[in-house]
């Protein structure tokens, strides 16, 4: 008596256990219903998706970019907040390691090092990683800050609070407080350009070709190929932020 | 059987009503139209983004005009080179198509943002000058053609 019953709720459990799987796979099938669960659309693979290369190599520290994005996006030139910047690592020949970017690199670079002294010595060109799954975004607590359908991090300036979680939350140090509007900024990618078909100001000016922008879902693309054909690398891969910003012959003393 | 409700439960339904009422009408007093329209954002925002008016006008809006200049530039290794890159933001000037809205930069320093030396830059991407021994005092434009600078005049 006391083993029919065991049996008979055994068979009940399993019954309608194997319905609330079904029943969950079968509506995890219904595409049209998934905003329900997921909060989202589901994705659009029509549009672009947005990826950026910068090549250490090429780049001649002109500081055009960091210049360029300022005025295009309408940052006041002083204090010095950026949105785009570049940095000058030298590793000396002691194995000691200097990083300059004096006033973001807007003003060029005087070398500080004589050349003796010198091991080795490039430029490192900063902006937003426009990271796939952004720190930033997950600690934003009005939901201000998030991630277009063309893969950019963009903020949305009459919601946003002006909380700071954000700035402190991205590990490259990309976002920063207007010091006009008094809430969070970064790198648009020139979203505005972008949807006109423009180049975002710093592609536009920079004189030898160190940054390259493209759709990553496109195979044939510039940029595709150039991550096909060379090693790069992200910043801070450990993190796992899912970076879209790619550089080539990176060196291990950048973080 | 008659399903008994205890008074305690039905009061608390009650309030537990007013209650969810009241947030689901603030709810929909306070978040915006849009919000959740693409994700856990204000749809129109994205619109907002794409609003600015652009500076800088584009290397095709400078060739629709200055295609003489385009052809002197391609010549050489200033070929990449982009109008704005030296010229500055342009859109002004391409609304206007008056000269005085566009810079025209000169001088040694402007020259050397590019082309001074630095042991960062690689021999092979750009040409370097040592500005303090290259013709001290002398402005860059006086031999070389601000559009073909690697030709340098007689």
């Amino acid at each position: 008596m006391e083993s029919e019953k065991v049996k008979s709720s055994r068979r009940k459990f399993l019954k309608s256990a194997a319905t609330l799987a079904g029943a969950t796979l079968g509506y995890s099938w219904l595409k049209s219903t998934q905003f329900l669960v997921y909060g989202v659309e589901p994705e659009d693979k029509s549009l672009p998706w947005y990826g950026i290369v910068i090549d250490i190599e090429k780049c001649i520290g002109c500081g055009n970019c960091a210049k360029a994005c300022k005025e295009e996006n309408d940052v006041p030139k002083e204090p010095f907040f950026f949105r785009n910047w570049v940095e000058q690592y030298t590793v000396k020949n002691d194995g000691s390691v200097i990083i300059e970017s004096p006033n973001g690199g807007i003003d060029g670079f005087k070398q500080s090092v004589p050349d003796s002294d010198i091991f080795k010595s490039y430029f490192v060109p900063k902006m937003c990683n426009h990271c796939a799954k952004s720190p930033c975004i997950q600690v934003c607590p009005v939901g201000a800050t998030y991630d277009s359908p063309e893969g950019v991090v963009l903020i949305d300036e009459k919601y946003c609070i002006g909380c700071r979680y954000c700035v402190q939350a991205c590990p490259y140090g990309c976002r920063f407080i207007h010091p006009v509007k008094k809430v969070a900024n970064k790198c648009t990618l020139c979203y505005h350009r972008l949807k006109k078909n423009l180049a975002p100001a710093c592609f536009e000016v920079c004189p030898t070709g160190a940054r390259m922008y493209g759709n990553l879902r496109d195979k044939n693309s510039e940029l595709v190929k150039f991550l096909k054909t060379h090693t790069t690398q992200v910043l801070r891969p450990h993190l796992n932020t899912g970076s879209k910003l790619y550089y080539n012959a990176l060196s291990s003393e950048v973080k | 059987m008659k399903f008994y409700i205890p008074p305690q439960i039905t009061r608390l339904t009650i309030a537990f009503a007013v209650f969810i009422t009241l947030f689901l009408v603030a709810r929909h007093f306070l978040v915006p139209d849009t919000f959740g329209q693409y994700g856990h954002y204000r749809g129109a925002s994205l619109e907002d983004n794409s609003k600015p008016e652009i500076h800088f006008s584009g290397q095709q809006a400078c060739i629709d005009c200055h295609q003489d200049m385009q052809d002197l530039k391609l010549q050489g290794p200033h070929k990449g080179v982009h109008c704005e890159t030296c010229h500055g933001p342009g859109q002004v000037h391409v609304a206007s198509g008056e000269a005085k809205d566009i810079s025209k930069p000169s001088g040694r320093e402007f020259c050397g943002t590019c082309h001074s030396m630095n042991a960062a830059k690689k021999k092979e991407t750009i040409h370097q000058v040592n500005m303090s021994t290259k013709n001290p005092g002398k402005n860059c434009t006086e031999c070389h053609n601000p559009h073909q600078p690697w030709k340098v005049k007689k």
